[in-house]
């Protein structure tokens, strides 16, 4: 099966560069599977989790808080906010972040940014149910 | 003319004071270390990003639907200098030389008749910059409890930043900041922030494809620009602290150094004296003798 690299950066560090097969990634109209040859792409994605499929057949899930993916037929890589792996991932923590942002919509003034915030905590909040359940 | 004892004194005093600029210095060396590698890992992100942003901006174009942010207001009435400085001293010249680059960009500024307002990032910018600039202060940023800055810190600052500009508070936004060039070499650096300076060189959008974009191109670039200057100012805060601890390292290398030297010359004059004094006390003793 055709593979292609796939790099995970986070603006903190480099959190993942290799070879893969399959990316599922949270773009922002809807889930969406990366393979070879995939056409050039630029989406945001909204909070969620990023499975990652190596050559190997090892798949690692990395839950992610927003950010954007840039795909192009020989790579894809995906600028995330802040990612973390599944495993390490505490239902506190989502928490803690669905608190900081509610405490931000209380603060906002424009419109637009209101639903940003309320789509974020949307997300956070399945996502707070996805991570749980696995 | 010091006595013996005031010497002693002095040399101890200097040994101490020694002991310590050579601990402070192997402390910042070490921690110059932990930020070159924390700005060397930062750095594949910013890079992605500005391709991207790059890409996009072409793609977009200068049609209406572009941002605000990228665009400007249209004007360049209200400048907004975000200043960052280290929240230590003993650096040497770090902080007042980004403070005079910025205070003197502040006066250009306001001879041209421009309203110029200041956010500091960090303590010491605030001290200097409070003495000459206090009305033109509007905000300031501790950063002093941080032990490692994450990018939460620059993403508050970002926000705060995008913050103000929807409230239209200003037109113009320059971001202050020291940039690390080798550890005995810091450029104060202001890089504009608002309107985002995006280079669109065709040169390095080369392998540009035709993307597909989802949402579309408008609604990412709207995405993107916010995150963008958080991004800058994450990058400014890792050279920043890359840089006072490059300075602090040499600074405090001096102090070292300097203190050996004058340990050097004060054991050289307690010598001499003590020597006048063993040599008085004979020709005390020898002429006493003598006189019997």
């Amino acid at each position: 099966m055709a593979d292609f690299n796939f790099e995970l950066v986070s603006p903190e560090r480099l959190l993942l560069s290799e070879r893969v097969t399959e990316v599922v990634i949270p773009a922002a109209e809807g889930e969406m599977t990366v393979m070879a040859n995939h056409a050039p792409t630029m989406t945001t994605i909204k909070p969620g989790v990023v499975t990652v499929k190596a050559t190997d057949g090892k798949v690692t899930r990395y839950v992610v808080f927003g950010g954007f993916a840039d795909i192009l037929p020989t790579g894809c890589t995906l600028l995330a906010e802040s990612a973390v792996p599944v495993g390490e991932l505490s239902r506190a923590a989502i928490e803690k972040r669905i608190e900081i942002a509610r405490a931000e919509l209380e603060n906002a003034s424009a419109d637009e940014h209101k639903t940003g915030i309320e789509q974020f905590i949307a997300s956070m909040t399945a996502l707070n149910g996805i991570v749980v359940a696995a | 003319m010091p006595s013996l004892k005031d010497l002693k004194n002095r040399i101890a005093s200097v040994k101490a004071t020694q002991k310590i600029t050579k601990a402070m210095k192997m402390v910042a060396a070490a921690k110059l270390r932990r930020a070159q590698e924390a700005a060397e890992a930062a750095r594949p992100y910013s890079q992605r990003m500005s391709a991207v942003l790059s890409n996009i901006a072409q793609a977009v174009g200068a049609d209406d639907s572009a941002p605000r942010l990228m665009t400007g207001t249209g004007r360049d009435q209200t400048h907004l200098l975000v200043v960052c400085t280290a929240e230590r001293g003993l650096c040497g010249g770090f902080n007042s030389q980004i403070a005079r680059f910025a205070r003197d960009h502040v006066r250009k500024l306001l001879v041209e008749g421009k309203t110029v307002k200041i956010v500091c990032v960090g303590k010491k910018g605030f001290d200097i910059l409070r003495r000459e600039f206090a009305s033109l202060i509007i905000d300031r940023v501790d950063l002093r409890e941080v032990k490692k800055i994450g990018f939460e810190n620059a993403d508050q600052i970002g926000k705060k930043i995008i913050g103000l500009f929807e409230k239209g508070e200003f037109d113009v936004c320059t971001l202050f900041y020291s940039e690390f060039k080798s550890v005995i070499s810091q450029v104060p650096t202001a890089l504009q922030l608002v309107p985002a300076a995006v280079s669109t060189d065709a040169a390095d959008a080369g392998a540009a494809a035709i993307y597909e974009y989802e949402p579309d191109a408008g609604e990412i670039l709207s995405d993107l620009i916010p995150r963008n200057i958080s991004v800058q100012v994450f990058r400014a805060l890792l050279e920043n602290v890359a840089g006072e601890m490059g300075a602090k390292m040499s600074a405090m290398d001096n102090a070292t150094r300097n203190a050996g030297e004058m340990i050097n010359k004060l054991t050289l004059s307690y010598n001499r004296q003590r020597q006048a004094q063993i040599t008085k006390e004979l020709i005390e003793i020898i002429s006493g003798a003598e006189a019997l």
